[in-house]
Formats: C-alpha cells, sequence, structure tokens
C-alpha cells in the first residue's frame, strides 16, 4: 500500500495535530553550572542540549580573531543513541559539518557580535533523540542557552520546520512525516523585526508555494518564540526569587 | 504496537489555538527493508475538539452537522431515526450495499479508514467519493485522536481485535453522546454493523444496537433489491458449496514466497484462453526479454485462478508435459465431461509440441473487477441461484445469487466476483447494476467501455472544484507572460461539429517579403495545475475516447468544450508556436510563446476548402488559408520527399438519425486538401517543438517514437505484391514509400489502395517514452528524426505534459519535481501508452458495434469485396463500400467440409477446384448473426465465384430490405 497519509480529509496528521499546529515544547534553562550558559529543550519527541562558553578569549589559531566583532564557534552533534539505528559517528561527518555551519550563520546574524571585539563565543549542540526538525531545535535550544549566558542578541532566533501536502503548509514536522517525501523548509526568524535569519530547504516546490510556505514558517517561528519567551520569563522568575531572598 | 508512556495533561500554546490536550507515545517495531527491526516511537496527541458531525448536537462546536437530525431508512428492526456505523469488513466487502443512494447518514471510523486503506486501494477510493459526495451524509470521525474514543492494545491483544475494540468504543461514545440531546425513547441512535459474531456478541454485552449487514440490509422495507447486492458471506458460501473438495487448497502466502525464492515456484500473470476454459498460459516475466509462458491444463491445475491473476506455479515433471490443445472449448457448465476430454488430448500430443506446463499452487493477488456479462436463469422457477456468463470469454462464470432474475434476463448486468471456495465449481459473485437491455444501443456503448476499461464515470466533486470559477475572463495577472495576439486573423478548420477546437492557425506576410505562420494551441495546462485532482483525473484517462456519436471527455466539459476550446470571436488563452518562413516553406526562424488569442472564425474542412477555391473571396482569413494551404503542399512534398509514408485505412462514418441516434447510412470518409494542410501544419508544430524540450531537458522530454518494423513483418505484404508481378521494397520507409506510389495493376485502380491497407497492418504501434529511458527517438512513418504530441492538450494528456515543459523551456512557467524525475515520467507514458491502445480499441469496437446496428435494419446484402488475407480453412474479404472486414469459414460445423488445400508460399487456398488468392474479387452476401446475443457478428459467405457445395445462391435482398424499413 501507498505510504502515510500525511494529511487526512479531516485535516488531521499522522499524531493527531492539524496543520498548522506545533509539538509540544517544553524547555529548562541553566542546566549545567559549569558553562556560561545552558539550556535544555523538547520538541515533541526531538530533545536538545545546547551549552554555551564565552565570550572568553580567542583559543588556538589566533589568526581567526576578528578586530571589530567576536567569533561565533559551533558545533552539532547527535547522541549515539538518538535514533533508532544507533549512530556510529556522533560527530565531524559531513551532514554534522554542514548542520555546525548553518547554526554559526544564524547566530551570527543574531548575536550582538560587535560588542566583543577578539573575542570568541562557543555554542555546543547536542541531539539527545531525534524524531524530525533537529536544525529547529537546535536552533530554539542555543537560543536560550545564548539568553542563560547574558549574551545581548537582537531577537530571539527562533526556528521551525515546514512542510507541503496536498496544498497545505505544515509546521514543526516530525521524523515520520520529514521522511514521507514532504518537502519541507527550514526558517530561522527574529520574530519581532520579522527578519529572517537563515532559510534552508533542499526539496523542489513548486515556486508558487514558496510564498505561502515562508508563510506559514513565519507564523510557526513566532508561535515557538512566545513559548521560549515564557520559558525565559518563568526561569527569571524563579532566579529571583532565589536570589531576593 | 504498545503504548507504555503514559500521558501528561497539559495546557500547550499552539501557533493559533489552546486546546487541551493528552500527549502519548506510540511505540511499535517494524521490520525494514533489510530484515532489521527497528523501534519507532511516535507521538500521539488526544484531542477534545473533534466533533460528531451530527446536525443534533448543540455541544459540539461544529460549523455545520453533516449529518441529518431525521436520518430515517426504513427498517424493520430500526424503527427510530439512527446512524450506522460498519465495521471494516463490511465497508471492505459490502461497498456496492454502502454506495447505494439509499444508504446515508453513515459514521466512518478513522480506524475503518485506515485499515480500508491499508487492504484496498480501490475499495478506499469509492469510500472516500463516497464521503465527498454531499447528499450521501457520511462522516468521518476521528476517534484515534478523541481523547475519550482512543484506546490502548492490550497485552496479548491482536491488533484486529483492538481495531475492533476502538470501534466498539466509539460506537459506545456515540450512543452515549447522542443519548444527551434525545428528547423522547425513539430519538436519535447509532446502530453498529459487524458480521463478526464475536465482535457483535461483545457489542451486545456493552448495551449496543448492533445487527449484522445481511439483516439490516434484508430490513429495509422500501428497498428489497438492496439485498442482490450483498457480497455472500462465509456462512452462505457454505450452504451453496458441496461437501466434496473440488480444488487443492492455495498455499499460504508466506510458504509461496519461500518457494519463489528457492526457485521451486515462479510468479507470474494467469492469462486464460479465449477459446478454451481448461486451459491457460501463465506469463513470467523474467530478467529483461528473458519471459517464459507457462501452460497450465485442466481444472485441478487451473485451480481457481482467474484471468490477470498474479499466480505461484509449480512446473509439472517433464514427462507430464503437454503441448496446448487446438479445440474450442465452451464451459457449458455440465462438469462431468471435463475429464474424458482431457484424456483423449494427452494421446494426440506428439513430443516436439510438449511446453512446460506446471500447476497453480497459490495466488499471490487477485485482480478482479467488476465484469459486464449476463444471467443465465436457472431452470429452476424458483431457485435464487443463477450462474453470470460475463462478455469476456476468459472470465469464468460466476454464480450470484438474486430474486429479481427474472428481470434481469436479457439485461446486461455487472457482478463482482466475492471469492471462490475450493468445494465450488463457479466463484460466487454479487449482482452489482444492471446496465440496461442488451442489444441496446446505450447498453452495448457501457459494455464496451467497462471492457476496454475506459474511465467515463462523470466527474467527481472532488475534480470539478478546481475548474475555474464562471464567469470567467481573463485577468491582468495572466496577461503578464503572455503576447497578446488578439489582432492577428486567426481562424480554425475541423471537422464539422466539433466543440473542442485545440487548434488554430494564422499566415501573414512580413515586410521584409517573408511570411510569419502560427500554429496556436489551447493552453490546457493554465487550467490543469500539476499534482490537484483535475490532473491525476485527466492524467489517469489519459485520452479523450471517441465513439461513434459519443465522446468520452478527458478533462470536464466547462474546458473541453468551452474555456479551452478556441471558438471563433471569443477571448482565449493559447500557446503558440510562430515560425518565420519563405516562400519554399523553409523555416527561418521559431518562436513559442504563451499568448492570448481571438480566432476570426471556425470553419469546417470543406467550408475552408470552398473559401480557399472561391476566387471572388479576397478577406483576410481566406488570404490566409490560402498562404496556408500553399505551404503545406511544399511541406508535404519535401516530407514525402524524405520518406514519409502515406498509408491508408478505411475509415467510415455513420450518418446518423437525429433523434433515435441509429445509424442510417455508412460512407467512408473523404479526404479534403484542407485536412492535410491543418495536419502539415500540426506536424511541423510538433516537431518543432520536440527538438526544444529535448535540447532543454534531455532527460526528461516526452516524446513519442514510431519503430522501424522488424522485416519478416513485411512478409505478407511481399509475397501479397508478387502475386501480381510488383516488386515492393522495404529496406527502408522511402524506398517503401516510393516502390508504393508506383504500385500499379491495369484494370485494377483499388490495387494501390489494397497495397496501403496492408502495409499499413505491418506497422508497429507509435508509443510515448521518456527520452532520459531510451536512445531510439525516430518516427518511422512520419520520417522524423523526433517528435511529440503538442496540438491536442484537451484530448490527449501527452500533449498536456508537453506544455508544460514547452512552458517551462521558455520561462513561461514554473517545474515541479515529477515533471523531471524521468522514472515517474516513465510510468506515465506507460499508463499513456496503455489507455490510447484502450481507447483504439473501444473505438473499433464501437464502430463494429454500429456496423452491426445498421447491418440489422438493412437485413441481408449483397456485395463486392476484396481478398485481404487467405488463411488455412477461411478467406477474409474487405467490403471497399463500407470499409468492412469479414472472414468467410469455408469448414463450419454443419456442413459437410470440402476439400481444402493451403499453399503458404502463395499463400492461396484451393476449394474444391477454385483457387483463392490475395487481391481476388468476390461477391458477398452480409447477414448479422445474433443466435448469440452476447457476442453478435457479421457474418459473410460466399456468392461468386460459384463453387458447388461452398458457395450460396444469391439471397432475394430488396423485398427485405424494404419490409424492414417499412417496419421503423
Amino acid at each position: 500500500m501507498a505510504g502515510l497519509e500525511l494529511l487526512s480529509d479531516q485535516g488531521y496528521r499522522l499524531d493527531g495535530r492539524k496543520a498548522t499546529e506545533l509539538r509540544k515544547v517544553q524547555a529548562r534553562m541553566g542546566v549545567f553550572a559549569q558553562a556560561d550558559g545552558s539550556a535544555y529543550l523538547e520538541q515533541g519527541n526531538t530533545k536538545a542540549l545546547a551549552v554555551v562558553y564565552g565570550p572568553h578569549e580567542m583559543r588556538g589559531s589566533r589568526s581567526r580573531t576578528l578586530h571589530d566583532r567576536a567569533v561565533i564557534n559551533c558545533q552539532y552533534s547527535m547522541a549515539t543513541f538518538s535514533t533508532a539505528e544507533r549512530k556510529r559517528r556522533p560527530h565531524g561527518d559531513r551532514k554534522s559539518t554542514e548542520m555546525s555551519l548553518h547554526l554559526k550563520q544564524t547566530f551570527e546574524a543574531a548575536v550582538m557580535t560587535q560588542l566583543y571585539p577578539r573575542s570568541q563565543i562557543d555554542i555546543y549542540v547536542k541531539i539527545l533523540q531525534s524524531d524530525g526538525g533537529n536544525y529547529s531545535v537546535c536552533v530554539n535550544a542555543a537560543t536560550l542557552a545564548v539568553i542563560d549566558a547574558g549574551i545581548p542578541m537582537r531577537d530571539y532566533v527562533c526556528a521551525c520546520t515546514v512542510g507541503f501536502v496536498d496544498e497545505t503548509p505544515l509546521a514543526d514536522l516530525c521524523y515520520a512525516e520529514e521522511s514521507g517525501g514532504v518537502s519541507s523548509l527550514a526558517l530561522a526568524l527574529l520574530p519581532r523585526g520579522g527578519q529572517i535569519a537563515l532559510l534552508q530547504m533542499d526539496a523542489r516546490l513548486h515556486q508558487d508555494h514558496l510564498e505561502t510556505l515562508i508563510e506559514a514558517a513565519m507564523t510557526a517561528c513566532k508561535g515557538v518564540s512566545k513559548v521560549l519567551d515564557d520559558v525565559v520569563r518563568q526561569h527569571l522568575q524563579e532566579v529571583s526569587m532565589l536570589t531576593g531572598e | 504496537y504498545k503504548i507504555n508512556d503514559i500521558a501528561i495533561r497539559d495546557t500547550l500554546t499552539l501557533a493559533c489555538t489552546l486546546i487541551v490536550i493528552m500527549l502519548k507515545s506510540k511505540t511499535f517495531v517494524k521490520k525494514t527493508r533489510s530484515g532489521k527491526v527497528m523501534k519507532i516511537v511516535r507521538e500521539h496527541y488526544l484531542r477534545d475538539d473533534i466533533w460528531c458531525g451530527s446536525e443534533v448536537c448543540s455541544e459540539c462546536k461544529q460549523e455545520s452537522g453533516v449529518l441529518q437530525k431525521d436520518a430515517c431508512i426504513e427498517s424493520n428492526l430500526c424503527s427510530y431515526p439512527h446512524y450506522l456505523i460498519p465495521d471494516t469488513n463490511v465497508v471492505l466487502h459490502q461497498i456496492d450495499v454502502l454506495e447505494d443512494p439509499v444508504i446515508r447518514n453513515v459514521i466512518i471510523l478513522q480506524t475503518v479508514l485506515q485499515e480500508v486503506r491499508h487492504r484496498s486501494a480501490p475499495v478506499y477510493k469509492r469510500l472516500k467519493d463516497m464521503l465527498h459526495e454531499k447528499e450521501k451524509h457520511f462522516y468521518t470521525f476521528t476517534n484515534e485522536h478523541h481523547r475519550e474514543t482512543f484506546i490502548e492494545r492490550e497485552p496479548g491483544e491482536s491488533a484486529n481485535d483492538r481495531n475492533d475494540r476502538a470501534i466498539r468504543v466509539a460506537a459506545k461514545w456515540y450512543s452515549q453522546h447522542l443519548k444527551t440531546f434525545a428528547s423522547h425513547e425513539d430519538g436519535l441512535k447509532v446502530v453498529l454493523l459487524t458480521n463478526d459474531q464475536g465482535n457483535k456478541q461483545k457489542a451486545e454485552e456493552s448495551g449496543l444496537l448492533v445487527y449484522k449487514c445481511e439483516e439490516y440490509v434484508k430490513s429495509l422495507i422500501a428497498n428489497p433489491e438492496l439485498v442482490d447486492r450483498l457480497a455472500l458471506s462465509d456462512d452462505d458460501k457454505n450452504e451453496i458449496t458441496s461437501a466434496k473438495l473440488l480444488f487443492p487448497e492455495h498455499l499460504p502466502l508466506s510458504r509461496i514466497q519461500a518457494g519463489i525464492k528457492s526457485g521451486c515456484f515462479l510468479q507470474g500473470t494467469f492469462r486464460a484462453s479465449r477459446d478454451n476454459y481448461l486451459e491457460a498460459t501463465v506469463f513470467v516475466q523474467g530478467e529483461g526479454e528473458d519471459s517464459t509462458e507457462v501452460l497450465i491444463q485442466g481444472l485441478q491445475n487451473l485451480n481457481r485462478a482467474v484471468h490477470q491473476d498474479v499466480v505461484a506455479v509449480q512446473l509439472l515433471p517433464r514427462n507430464e508435459w503437454v503441448a496446448p490443445t487446438s479445440v474450442v472449448l465452451q464451459d457449458e457448465g455440465i462438469a462431468k465431461d471435463d475429464d474424458d476430454n482431457e484424456e483423449e488430448e494427452e494421446k494426440a500430443v506428439t513430443e516436439a509440441a510438449r511446453r512446460s506446463t506446471g500447476k497453480i499452487v497459490g495466488i499471490i493477488k487477485r485482480n478482479w473487477r467488476p465484469f459486464c456479462g449476463m444471467l443465465n436463469v436457472s431452470q429452476i422457477k424458483e431457485s435464487t441461484r443463477h450462474l453470470f456468463t460475463p462478455a469476456d470469454r476468459r472470465i469464468p462464470r460466476i454464480r450470484i445469487e438474486t430474486r429479481q432474475a427474472s428481470t434481469l434476463a436479457g439485461q446486461r448486468i455487472i457482478v463482482a466476483i466475492d471469492g471462490w471456495p475450493k468445494g465450488s465449481r463457479y466463484p460466487n459473485g454479487h449482482f452489482v447494476r444492471s446496465l440496461g437491455g442488451a442489444g441496446e444501443k446505450e447498453t452495448e456503448e457501457e459494455v464496451l467501455l467497462l471492457e476496454h476499461d475506459v474511465p467515463h464515470q462523470a466527474f467527481s466533486q472532488a475534480v470539478l472544484s478546481f475548474l475555474p470559477k464562471m464567469p470567467w475572463a481573463i485577468t491582468p495577472e495572466d496577461m503578464v507572460m503572455r503576447e497578446d495576439l488578439r489582432q492577428l486573423t486567426v481562424c480554425s478548420v475541423d471537422p464539422p461539429g466539433c466543440t473542442d477546437i485545440d487548434d488554430a492557425l494564422h499566415c501573414r506576410d512580413l515586410e521584409n517579403g517573408n511570411l510569419e505562420v502560427g500554429v496556436h494551441i489551447a493552453d490546457v495546462s493554465h487550467f490543469i495545475r500539476p499534482g490537484n485532482a483535475l490532473d491525476k483525473e485527466a492524467a489517469s484517462r489519459g485520452t479523450t475516447v471517441y465513439l461513434c456519436g459519443k465522446r468520452i471527455d478527458m478533462v470536464p466539459a466547462l474546458l473541453s468544450s468551452d474555456l479551452c476550446s478556441l471558438r471563433s470571436n471569443v477571448e482565449r488563452l493559447a500557446f503558440s508556436c510562430i515560425w518565420e518562413m519563405n516562400h519554399d516553406a523553409e523555416i527561418l526562424k521559431t518562436r513559442f510563446t504563451k499568448s492570448v488569442i481571438n480566432s476570426k472564425a471556425s470553419l469546417t474542412y470543406a467550408e475552408a476548402q470552398m473559401r480557399i477555391d472561391d476566387t471572388a473571396k479576397n478577406d483576410d482569413i481566406t488570404k490566409s488559408l490560402r498562404g496556408l494551404n500553399k505551404l503545406a503542399k511544399i511541406l508535404k512534398q519535401k516530407r514525402i520527399e524524405k520518406g514519409a509514408l502515406t498509408l491508408s485505412s478505411i475509415e467510415v462514418r455513420f450518418h446518423m438519425d437525429s433523434e433515435t441516434h441509429d445509424p442510417i447510412d455508412l460512407q467512408t470518409k473523404e479526404l479534403m486538401e484542407t485536412n492535410s494542410m491543418v495536419e502539415e501544419f500540426m506536424l511541423l508544430a510538433n516537431i518543432s517543438v520536440a527538438q526544444k524540450i529535448y535540447d532543454e531537458f534531455s532527460e526528461c522530454a516526452l516524446l513519442r517514437k514510431h519503430p522501424a518494423p522488424p522485416p519478416s513483418n513485411y512478409d505478407i505484404l511481399l509475397k501479397a505484391a508478387k502475386s501480381k508481378d510488383v516488386e515492393i521494397y522495404t529496406d527502408s520507409a522511402k524506398a517503401l514509400a516510393d516502390s508504393l506510389d508506383v504500385a500499379k495493376v491495369d484494370g485494377f485502380p483499388y490495387f494501390n489502395t489494397l497495397l496501403r491497407i496492408l502495409a499499413t497492418r505491418c506497422m508497429m504501434q507509435a508509443v510515448y517514452f521518456c527520452s532520459g529511458m531510451d536512445s531510439d527517438f525516430h518516427h518511422y512513418g512520419l520520417a522524423s528524426p523526433i517528435y511529440t504530441h503538442f496540438t491536442s492538450p484537451i484530448r490527449r494528456y501527452a500533449d498536456i505534459i508537453v506544455h508544460r515543459l514547452l512552458a517551462v523551456a521558455i520561462g513561461a512557467d514554473s517545474t515541479y519535481p515529477e515533471l523531471m524525475d524521468k522514472h515517474k515520467q516513465s510510468a506515465l507514458c506507460n499508463n499513456l501508452n496503455y489507455r490510447h491502445k484502450m481507447a483504439q480499441y473501444a473505438q473499433r469496437a464501437s464502430v463494429a458495434f454500429h456496423t452491426q446496428l445498421f447491418f440489422k435494419s438493412r437485413g441481408i446484402l449483397n456485395e463486392d469485396g476484396y481478398i485481404l488475407f487467405v488463411k488455412k480453412n477461411a478467406i477474409i474479404v474487405l467490403i471497399p463500400k463500407f470499409g468492412l472486414e469479414g472472414t468467410v469459414f469455408f469448414d463450419t460445423k454443419d456442413k459437410t467440409i470440402p476439400k481444402l488445400v493451403f499453399d503458404e508460399e502463395g499463400p492461396t487456398l484451393n476449394v474444391e477446384q477454385h483457387t483463392f488468392r490475395i487481391f481476388d474479387k468476390v461477391k458477398v452476401t452480409i447477414r448479422l448473426d445474433d443466435s448469440n446475443i452476447q457476442h453478435q457478428k457479421i457474418r459473410m459467405a460466399l456468392i461468386n465465384p460459384v463453387i458447388p457445395g461452398v458457395s450460396v445462391p444469391v439471397p432475394d435482398v430488396e423485398p427485405q430490405a424494404k419490409k424492414q424499413k417499412l417496419d421503423h
């Protein structure tokens, strides 16, 4: 029988969500004490841990130093137990390298690097469990970690994947949807100004649909930003209660 | 699957709504293709915002209920208004009943829908169509995601049991949900339909209203005829079958697979023999060209396989191999004689003729479809079981149960097979619907459409929803990528009565002395966007089918006869191919563009011809036509010089009675200069477009090729020509064309036409293909190195694809993944080739049927004809007047067989003392043989030459024909 029915006539997806609904997002900030900033974020069954060090002096080769702003160094990796089949190589493969680069580009657009010339900010993200939307979950987790580290940013960077099925954009794809032959697009947004930090799509899509798809992705990202904002405010409240007493 | 993570109830912020949702996680193991076992974890959200879909309900916040308030089907069992909930097996087996307009207000649970999807694609499609139909009031309830109706699979519970329980839980929820709105006792209720005894009992225990499907359908007061549509369930089958087991058991699928892997079984498609019901072949597809056929003989070995099934065969030991029989055996229903026949045959087998023989051990996939045919009413008057004889001789007879045998006798009906138990001589089936009286025009047309697999249902709502909204007008957005050619003197030339005009032409002088010629094709791809339901339907239909006096459209009439039809004096979107040519018809420049045109006239071939010939006329249209005609003649000349073939086949046209639509006269189509004028430019456009799309997309251009026939195909033509001392050269298309041109015999003017008809029979089929999958592009008949179809997008789907490719090539439209995928396109080509072939067969069958109608009203006719082929026991005669071909047999059953000597070299046939050769002129009498109402035939008998004992005396024709006419 033909593959899975990704969107039923009644408008429900495989897992019971409607087209525009996101997966359940849960997050915690400040999970590690030793790092400068850290966060743990779950988006459905995709779970990621982000850790931030810095800004600190350049380590390693000094030649990469930039004199007007900070260098952002990102490393993406996946836990060996994060997928259904055990992963052989947790990082350093082509996919991870590409993902690291994408993260770097995203955060260079969001972090106010010009405040820290000749220094370096390290962002490490690890996928603990993978169920689709790895890039977006990493971005969202890393945003929280950067905020936790107290590094100024222009805005939250929120990311979300969107797929296109039966003329309908589906927000926040899970793995079954991603692997079901859907043309998907990942978008990282600075929601307040509506600037796009990164847009990535490597599937084929009719040009006419691109606009609706980006529109849907932006709406989804704004949804994510609301959740992140709540998490940050709650975290601040907790911290201020502790320090206030 | 198993659910192991337990729920966390939480409030979630979602992109737009705030809903209380429970979250569950489904875990299950799945076997991957390589055989590894993988654990898959999926989220499963349960919601509170899934509504019940009833008009009565005030609690659910639905916009409008699908299920009606007064859901009344008159029934003995349920006197109250009720909704039906069928379980999966009821939907799968009784879809014919559910499709009846009487059955309304049905709740289809998601569990059921998913199971149906999994188990039968055709039934799923029919179910979906019903769900879309507003009058049916079918509602899908997403019970698997509803918080109160979702259930987990318990340890030790099978998937089927869980689904049955899920259905019961949902039914229970509905009955309680609706109870709160019922004002009194006889308020709305839900009725669960199931055929499973265990399920029924459990449902009754939990206080549900539950009936077996049969019980329920039989209780319907107003519609007793629905009972016939019930598929036989297992219990009923047992009644019918005798205790004796007629057939060996089929092996289970797992053992078949193991057997195929180890090589003891072969997998193939079962092809029943048309002439002998005890014989069949299984076509085993091997690697590449290496395919074999396995012979199957005898009822036991055939083991209940039906034509087109995918089966597993086991080869018999070599000493049991047999040769195919040449006897015609038709199943007359007397099972006893079968064994004797077989033994007789075996003795006669010579060693050399033996072929690999096998027996069917199991069925891998049934390919049953509903079959057309007629009922053989049982001799016993009260009996409700009857045999049904399908029109297709390769399908066995089917036993059905009906109470309306007397009304169905003499009608063409459709029957579906339900199963074939091993103790039953015939498969069991059920009546689906009646097509009408046998021999009636509408009925027979329907039959031939069904038998040729021509999709001819009305377009579904989903398809129609993608049509442009009326009133339609060209908007400024449409104009962005288009050239405005409205001022040009464009006109169309078509056969009379044509409403789907897809091409128009223009020709004008340019200032530099050259000519500008434009071919404008309806821009269908503007209206049919890739991937939507309309596009999918058109792709599946593949082509418009033209029958005599009827047209089965590929796209809805709004497009085919209105918006896409390039009628005169209306603005229409077009795809134009514009050439600059000099007066020697050499192309100097080619340009493609999307455009808007306004045709100035839609002419018939005859009208256009009259304008060209009428020297008094000198308006723009006429001038344009003359220019086109002049260029077309040069183009044709060039084409012929290159070796294009002009072959002939006689096409007939029926003059229809305007009221009864019965054929009153028959005429062979005549061709005018203007026919070939339009044709020339269409060919030119097709070739230009083919070149362009191939240049642009060398991997995925959709092209059309016509392979050169293998030399052996020409044998018959060469022999025939030699018999009249004419040499035909077949080394190349050019040689063939030239030698056909000079082939003339004095005093026999029709010889050349006959020769061309024979040559046509030697040709191969032209086919669509994807350029990335093939290397030979040559079109033999047109002598063109590359060719495609561009000019008829209204009636051919291939043209729509070509339009899309060309639009992308010139940057007028965007592309989509399927268009660039050569494998997908190759699959599409296969479907298109199949549909074209079937459409052609259907067309021929329609002509044959109308010829029969014509001869029915004419009685017996005597006509002159020519011998086209000479066979071992017959000659095939062509009657040029009617374009009709018929066989004169010399070994009819009831007569003594004359002395026949066949010489293959000639080929000649000696009958007594007369020798028949190809091209001999004979006189025959033609009449309609309607002794077998399902297979009416035109019979021919010889009058002249007179051979005693063979030819028949000249029948008295005229008075009979007149009397026939008076009757009408």
